[in-house]
């Protein structure tokens, strides 16, 4: 049934791009797409701060003597799990089971909760030391970087809630469908962003 | 704990003359066009059919009203500072004291580059790209209007700034450490910052709208490679913005951290470092540049083939430069700050760099002229313009390429030389383009064509004008005169000035002309009306339709074959109900809260903040679940559009 479909959408005769406007699941998902592309260009911009100012320590504490890299690797343990989480989210979605819809949810509500608080912990843990944003440009940079993803988290955390309650309202109806697949866009597209942050960031500054 | 942040009466200058009379004469106007409104009983129409409309047309016509608004806004700072500097020579020190010329200049540009040229851009391509392309709307009609909304309002917040407080006296790049808190205390620069980082956001949405409409929604048949070339220029455009964009978010926002909350992004203490300011800012500045040419090229491109009776010249070629050009537009930001300091390497890059960008521009031109070569020239408004162009842009190129071999560029920067250059990049490229697109798609838009008489007059004006006023500011600007000087002592730069001045008043008067020529020609509407859909004999898809089109653009999606059909609807007999998208007041709501919170954060009134960031998230939620996303033109509705337009429907 749903092959069939599928195939009578495609016009085998005439190029891709000649076949005329394409369906709204598709332009949903390309905009969105751009839409990462360009956060990700605002990331990069951050990055690149980041790695003019990363020994602007202005006589404070470098990276070196900040980070804790048992905390950070527990993040990223939280974050990369709530990615696969989201995925069997995305395929209960698929299949339209509202429990495993909930239940991925629930997780990757959690584990993205848990990914903040730990960041959130490691944020007030050197403000108290006083070793804020204020201190240096390096740490302006650091707070900035790390912070536009955490907000970027917590945006996400927002959304599936909104999302959820959705899905219980209106239940898999084709807007909510487009919306849900653009939210798994924007949760794997964070995870790339904190593979990148991880690396330059953490493992890069303990080793300098 | 003040309840009102900084703000308080002393915001307001009482004892400046000037801007208190430009304050009154603003509210006058909006107090008469809103009292003739609410007379005339247009409020609901006015609500109903523009505010909350999602039409890419109509939002398209508001975008490019509101350039015109601020064009004039940009343009009365511009004449002020050509008197200014045409009487301030020697010992005298002109009418306007330094505080407030230094305000004039910055909001000059940041309002013709952000709230005039842009919103013209995006205009333009959200009235045409739709309808070029045979397809209904854009890909997300009411994000477009949340897009325009928001440029609105950046345009709103700088507009409050001429009464309430001031603007930046930090030139329109805001460059730190001037721009930072220890040298910028009050809240000029803040107007800047939040009045374009929401406009910014607009822009960002509307590149992304675009980028996805041209490569998903063409019709059926129009491959890329038949697709006009306005659309391919418009599309390269919103790459650009998408690309680009981001980076002046991020770049502002830093500066806005260094300001609100003490941050050492680019400060002199704590490690900070300006320079990164000024490289991030532009590596957003030059592509900003293409983002506001290359549409123009666009316009050039589909009026100089139009006009000449004859297919463009080497279509292939100009779809190449227009990417080329694109590309290009990342790699040559550092030729904005040669003297810097970077190494002979790295300005030696940059300005190989800059030399090559210059050769797509240039197969553009030859492609222009040999499109005019053995074709039939009409010399209509439009064509005036592009030839203008021609000639003009040329210079302006020239002038660039020179300024970009770096020991030339260490001699005129900064100087009235560069202020000459991008003048005549911008005015002559960017401008006199936006003036032809105005003047060709104005009967489409409308249904009557613009008067040829006035809109001549104009033309010569402005074209006349521009010589007069920026050729002079080439010669002092190799005497050595620096830009952005309240006053100076130098005699022999006078008289160059003063015909700088003259030039600004020739300018003037093709304003007026246009301005004349929009009255006499909506009196004259039923002589100019235009009952063919097609006045121009064009041969892209928008002049396929009726004049104005109807909401819904094309009865049936055109098919593009071999050659674009003479006629959509031809032999449809049975006609089928529409679903368009419904209106929405998503996009004004968004901007009045957008508004309150940028106003806000300008006077640290944080309470206030905090519910206009609420109101736009709650705002956001309501668009979240509404039901009804888009009702249908039944089939009545269209047969009987198409049976009263039956010129436009069978040739």
């Amino acid at each position: 049934m749903n092959v069939a479909v599928a195939l009578s959408d495609v016009r085998l005769d005439v190029a891709a791009s000649e076949a005329g406007p394409a369906p709204k699941r598709v332009v949903v998902a390309y905009g969105f797409w751009i839409f990462l592309l360009s956060d990700i260009v605002m990331f990069a911009t951050l990055f690149a701060a980041y790695a003019v100012l990363a020994r602007a320590t202005d006589g404070g504490p470098s990276g070196a003597q900040l980070f804790s890299q048992a905390s950070v690797a527990i993040e990223t343990a939280c974050l990369l799990a709530s990615s696969y989480t989201c995925g069997l989210m995305s395929l209960a979605v698929k299949s339209r089971r509202g429990l495993g819809t909930y239940f991925g949810a629930f997780v990757t509500f959690a584990l993205g909760l848990a990914f903040l608080a730990l960041e959130l912990r490691e944020f007030a843990d050197m403000i108290v030391r006083g070793d804020g944003p204020q201190r240096s440009a390096f740490l302006s940079a650091f707070f900035t970087l790390v912070g536009c993803h955490g907000l970027h988290v917590t945006a996400g955390l927002v959304w599936l809630v909104v999302m959820m309650v959705q899905v219980g309202l209106r239940g898999f109806h084709p807007t909510v469908q487009r919306r849900l697949a653009c939210f798994s866009l924007f949760w794997h597209a964070l995870d790339i962003v904190w593979v990148w942050l991880f690396t330059v960031v953490y493992l890069m500054g303990v080793r300098a | 704990m003040n309840l009102l942040g900084k703000l308080s009466w002393d915001a307001i200058p009482f004892d400046q003359p000037i801007i208190m009379g430009a304050t009154a004469f603003m509210v006058l106007v909006i107090a008469a066009v809103l009292s003739f409104i609410i007379v005339k009983g247009y409020l609901g129409p006015l609500w109903r059919d523009w505010i909350t409309s999602v039409d890419h047309k109509r939002i398209g016509v508001m975008y490019i009203l509101l350039a015109l608004v601020m064009l004039l806004r940009g343009f009365s700072d511009a004449i002020m500072m050509r008197a200014q500097q045409a009487v301030a020579a020697g010992g005298a020190q002109g009418y306007l004291p330094p505080e407030h010329f230094d305000q004039i200049f910055s909001a000059h540009g940041t309002i013709m580059i952000f709230f005039m040229a842009m919103p013209f851009v995006i205009g333009v391509i959200n009235v045409v790209v739709p309808l070029q392309l045979g397809v209904r709307d854009v890909a997300f009609p009411t994000l477009n209007s949340v897009s325009f909304w928001l440029t609105a309002s950046g345009a709103l917040l700088i507009n409050i700034s001429l009464a309430v407080g001031e603007f930046a006296k930090t030139g329109w790049v805001a460059y730190p450490p001037l721009s930072e808190l220890q040298f910028s205390p009050g809240v000029g620069v803040d107007y800047y910052l939040w009045s374009l980082q929401i406009s910014g956001i607009g822009t960002l949405l509307s590149g992304i709208n675009f980028v996805t409409t041209i490569l998903k929604l063409r019709a059926p048949g129009m491959g890329y490679m038949r697709m006009p070339v306005f659309c391919w220029t418009a599309l390269a455009t919103s790459l650009l913005i998408v690309a680009a964009f981001p980076v002046l978010t991020a770049t502002f926002a830093m500066l806005l951290l260094d300001r609100y909350l003490g941050f050492h992004f680019f400060t002199v203490d704590g490690g900070g470092n300006a320079m990164m300011y000024v490289n991030l800012f532009w590596v957003w500045g030059h592509p900003e540049v293409y983002i506001l040419v290359l549409p123009a090229f666009g316009i050039y491109s589909e009026v100089v083939a139009t006009f000449s009776g004859k297919p463009l010249f080497g279509y292939r070629s100009m779809v190449a430069a227009t990417m080329a050009i694109c590309v290009l537009s990342f790699l040559v930001w550092l030729h904005h700050f040669f003297t810097m300091g970077a190494s002979a390497d790295v300005n030696g890059f940059f300005g190989v760099m800059t030399m090559i960008i210059a050769v797509p521009t240039g197969v553009k031109v030859f492609n222009w002229l040999f499109t005019m070569y053995g074709g039939r020239v009409r010399f209509t408004v439009p064509m005036l313009w592009s030839i203008g162009f021609m000639i003009t842009f040329v210079i302006g190129g020239m002038t660039g390429v020179l300024m970009a071999v770096p020991p030339a560029d260490f001699q005129v920067h900064n100087s009235l030389f560069l202020v000459a250059h991008f003048h005549n990049t911008i005015i002559g490229g960017v401008v006199f383009g936006l003036m032809a697109g105005y003047n060709y798609w104005f009967p489409k838009v409308f249904g009557f064509r613009l008067d040829e008489r006035w809109g001549k007059a104009s033309f010569w004006c402005w074209f006349v004008g521009f010589y007069l006023a920026f050729m002079p500011l080439y010669a002092v600007g190799l005497m050595g005169m620096t830009r952005r000087l309240q006053h100076y002592d130098n005699p022999a730069w006078q008289p160059w000035l003063m015909v700088a001045a003259l030039g600004a008043v020739v300018i003037l008067a093709g304003v007026a002309c246009q301005a004349i020529q929009l009255v006499v020609s909506v009196r004259a509407r039923r002589q100019l009306r235009d009952t063919t859909g097609n006045p121009w004999g064009g041969r892209t898809l928008e002049w396929f339709t009726p004049s104005p089109p109807p909401a819904w653009n094309f009865t049936v999606l055109p098919s593009v074959g071999r050659f674009a059909r003479r006629t959509p609807a031809e032999g449809t007999q049975d006609y089928k109900a529409i679903e368009m998208p419904n209106n929405s007041p998503i996009g004004v709501i968004t901007a009045f809260f957008a508004v309150v919170t940028g106003f806000a954060l300008i006077w640290h009134i944080w309470w206030m903040a905090a519910l206009g960031l609420l109101g736009a998230f709650v705002t956001l939620l309501a668009f979240a679940f509404r039901r009804q996303e888009e009702i249908e033109v039944p089939a009545v509705e269209i047969a009987r559009f198409d049976r009263a337009h039956p010129a436009e429907v069978t040739p």
